[in-house]
């Protein structure tokens, strides 16, 4: 898949024109996306934190699904580029009018906006609508159905970096609820194209995809097993309503087999990440021992959340508007 | 009044005949086919030019979206796609709006038929009030009517309770079932093959034992009723392996495929493309050589275009929400042609699959070029070529699944009782 995707996100000379999934990127943009996020890092360690690359620009937040720190963290992103934004809750309001999603999405384009921050329960909405906007919007995917959550586990690049330096033999444990996380399937990707030496996949095969493998990761069944020598956890959180379709028994069995305690920490490397793209359960996922002790840095990834969300923006923006030109043919060449 | 076609080939049963000859045409009849043919007399001619002619091809599996919304298709539309394809019956299936689950409506199909179609309609009537899966519909009323069998179009029947009431009672009138096999509770939200792709994509996944399960509990109370069973469209190798050995043991069951599952998988729906959305969904590619197996060794009878026209609109959003279905009725037979180019299939499987095969099914006459059969036949150009283009189809649904691809093999003029339905 990494073609079609590839096609759709980038500018025919190689530029980021909508952010939509990690699937067809390679590692030199991604390597891109984090020096540019290091480099926004610093603009929120001033006193004034505005840069203005995005000014003048507008940025819409479509939120088809309900979030407050995804979004809050984007809209924030957004006006630390001077952009103008506008945040859209949508939820279901739109279509329970009738109004098609390609009709709610003319009639925001038609309001000159540049770029749509974009969340949405179903799989693949992003692509459908950098598809039918391209290319007079750039896209950036705030989160889609089960499929992919980019800027979080570009995020989750950012935080492993800063504390690992480099990714080539780190072994990495994604554990929990993988088949209804977008957030691992964009990880396992990222850290596969970063070029980690091993993810690993711990949970029990109702929480799995059918086809776990194709994912680029091992799976095991046991958090011991699963946890022995990794340099990094990943822990994903377990939405309550998993108990009610039959996929697990019950959140005390689930702590006790792949709640993540500080004894079972201590079958990863002694100074092993632990990470959680939040909200955490504390007792349900991760004991609160080990969410707030001294190998977890689910805090500092809150903060790169910022600085990942300015870079990606702003990237998509120049390949965006470079793309815009070439199409209407300014001829903007030897200038 | 006489219509005679020189200088065709008669093309049944696969083989081209060395020398071109003439048919010739009386009053909707095939009168004379061969020798006799030639230079007969006769009120009109038509120069054939080296093409092949062809008995009418039956599609069991066809929605013509009529009656329900007209945006989506109608009789007039889509059988004229039926007849630019070759086919000159097709059984509609009992899904329109209102459901086909009363004489009033048979009726109402079979009017319109008579007024606007281009081919032979055969209504399916509905197995179950308003396809609700939980009241039986009136079946011998509906055949009464004309329906040629009884469906469930895909839905599922409350439980297994109803369903063998239903054989039961459909044995009764010795009524034929053509019943879409799918475990409900496993397809669930599903709405692609539980596979490589579903993981990658994150999209909701339909298991394969959402269909073998339930092809398995068919053949058990299929069995039990002895009711004429008739399964498909089938996904998936195992569920022919299961009925190849219902078959084997001597039970009464016959199934049909989808051309798009003969040449599409799983992989079509990469990059989310909603034109590949499809119940069945498309699956692996062994199960795909399973089921071109299936066809050559005869456990597979039909091939169906399971054709399902829908308005632009409804192939407009992401993936799951779109409305599953192609719009195949028009290239069924170039794309089998190309699986016979590619030396997939045999041509004779493949004609056989698409009238004989299904004739069998309806306890018809299987289409024939001999003398005394009706004249429901098509000339096609096999050395040619077309362009699938949603410009160029002549079905209200322009999701074709294999658009932008150049598809051997031309129909240039269909005649039904020896009336021309459809001229290139």
């Amino acid at each position: 898949m990494g073609e079609s995707n590839a096609s759709l996100q980038l500018t025919p000379d190689g530029n980021l024109r909508h952010f939509l999934s990690i699937d067809g990127l390679d590692r030199a943009m991604l390597t891109r996306i984090l020096d540019t996020a290091d480099s926004f890092i610093e603009v929120g360690e001033r006193s004034i934190k505005k840069v203005p690359l995005l000014r003048g620009r507008t940025v819409v937040n479509l939120f088809f699904e309900p979030s407050t720190r995804t979004r809050s963290t984007f809209e924030l992103a957004a006006k630390r580029l001077s952009a103008d934004v506008l945040n859209l809750d949508i939820g279901t309001s739109a279509t329970s009018k009738g109004e098609t999603l390609s009709d709610t999405l003319l009639n925001l384009r038609a309001m000159a906006s540049d770029m749509f921050v974009i969340r949405h329960a179903q799989s693949g909405a992003p692509h459908f609508i950098a598809r039918s906007v391209t290319p007079d919007v750039a896209i950036i995917n705030a989160g889609d159905g089960r499929h992919a959550h980019p800027t979080q586990a570009m995020l989750d690049m950012l935080t492993i970096r800063q504390h690992k330096q480099t990714f080539a033999g780190l072994r990495v444990a994604i554990v929990g609820d993988i088949q209804h996380s977008r957030v691992a399937r964009s990880q396992i990707r990222a850290l596969n194209t970063l070029g980690v030496d091993e993810v690993r996949l711990v949970a029990p095969y109702t929480l799995l995809p059918n086809r776990p493998e194709v994912l680029g990761a091992r799976v095991f069944s046991r958090m011991e097993d699963g946890l022995k020598g990794v340099d990094v956890v990943i822990m994903l959180r377990l939405q309550r309503e998993r108990m009610e379709g039959a996929l697990l028994p019950s959140e005390s069995e689930f702590y006790r087999m792949y709640g993540l305690t500080e004894e079972k920490l201590r079958h990863a490397a002694p100074d092993a990440l632990v990470m959680h793209p939040g909200p955490i359960n504390r007792g349900v996922e991760i004991e609160s021992s080990v969410a707030d002790g001294p190998q977890s840095v689910i805090l500092g990834q809150v903060t790169n959340g910022i600085a990942i969300r300015m870079a990606v923006m702003s990237m998509a923006m120049s390949g965006q508007l470079g793309d815009r030109q070439s199409e209407q043919g300014e001829g903007v060449q030897a200038s | 009044m006489t219509w005679r076609i020189d200088h065709i080939f008669p093309v049944e049963g696969g083989k081209v005949p060395q020398e071109p000859t003439s048919v010739l045409v009386d009053d909707g009849v095939i009168s004379a086919i061969g020798g006799s043919a030639e230079g007969a007399e006769a009120d009109q001619v038509t120069d054939g030019q080296q093409q092949w002619l062809m008995p009418g091809l039956i599609d069991l599996n066809c929605h013509l979206r009529e009656p329900g919304p007209d945006r989506k298709g109608s009789i007039a539309t889509e059988t004229l796609a039926a007849a630019r394809g070759g086919v000159t019956r097709v059984c509609t299936v009992p899904d329109t709006s209102p459901v086909n689950d009363s004489g009033a409506v048979t009726h109402l199909i079979q009017d319109l038929a008579r007024r606007n179609g281009r081919v032979r309609v055969h209504p399916v009537g509905a197995m179950t009030r308003g396809l609700a899966g939980e009241h039986l519909s009136d079946m011998a009323s509906l055949a009464g009517a004309g329906c040629v069998a009884m469906g469930n179009a895909g839905y599922a029947t409350q439980n297994a309770r109803v369903m063998r009431r239903c054989m039961a009672y459909a044995r009764t009138f010795d009524l034929k079932l053509f019943i879409q096999p799918e475990n409900p509770a496993l397809a669930a939200d599903g709405c692609a093959h539980d596979g490589v792709m579903a993981a990658r994509l994150g999209l909701p996944g339909i298991p394969e034992v959402a269909e073998t399960t339930a092809v398995n509990e068919l053949l058990m109370l299929g069995a039990e009723t002895e009711v004429r069973l008739h399964l498909g469209p089938l996904s998936c190798a195992r569920s022919l392996d299961l009925v190849r050995a219902a078959r084997e043991s001597g039970q009464a069951v016959t199934c049909e495929v989808g051309i798009t599952h003969l040449v599409a998988t799983e992989g079509s729906i990469d990059g989310y493309e909603g034109i590949f959305h499809c119940r069945p969904p498309l699956r692996t590619e062994v199960d795909r050589q399973a089921l071109l197996e299936g066809v050559e060794s005869g456990v597979i009878d039909a091939i169906v275009s399971q054709h399902r026209p829908t308005d632009r609109a409804a192939k407009q959003a992401p993936f799951a929400d779109t409305e599953p279905g192609l719009s195949t009725v028009e290239s069924l037979l170039s794309l089998g042609l190309r699986l016979v180019s590619e030396g997939a299939l045999s041509r004779e499987r493949l004609l056989a699959a698409l009238t004989s095969g299904p004739a069998r099914i309806l306890d018809q006459a299987p289409p024939s070029l001999e003398a005394g059969s009706p004249a429901d036949f098509f000339l096609l150009t096999p050395g040619q070529s077309w362009n699938v283009e949603p410009e160029s189809l002549l079905s209200s649904g322009a999701h074709a699944p294999t658009l932008g691809a150049e598809l051997p093999g031309v129909v240039t003029l269909t005649a039904l009782g020896g009336r021309v339905v459809y001229q290139a």
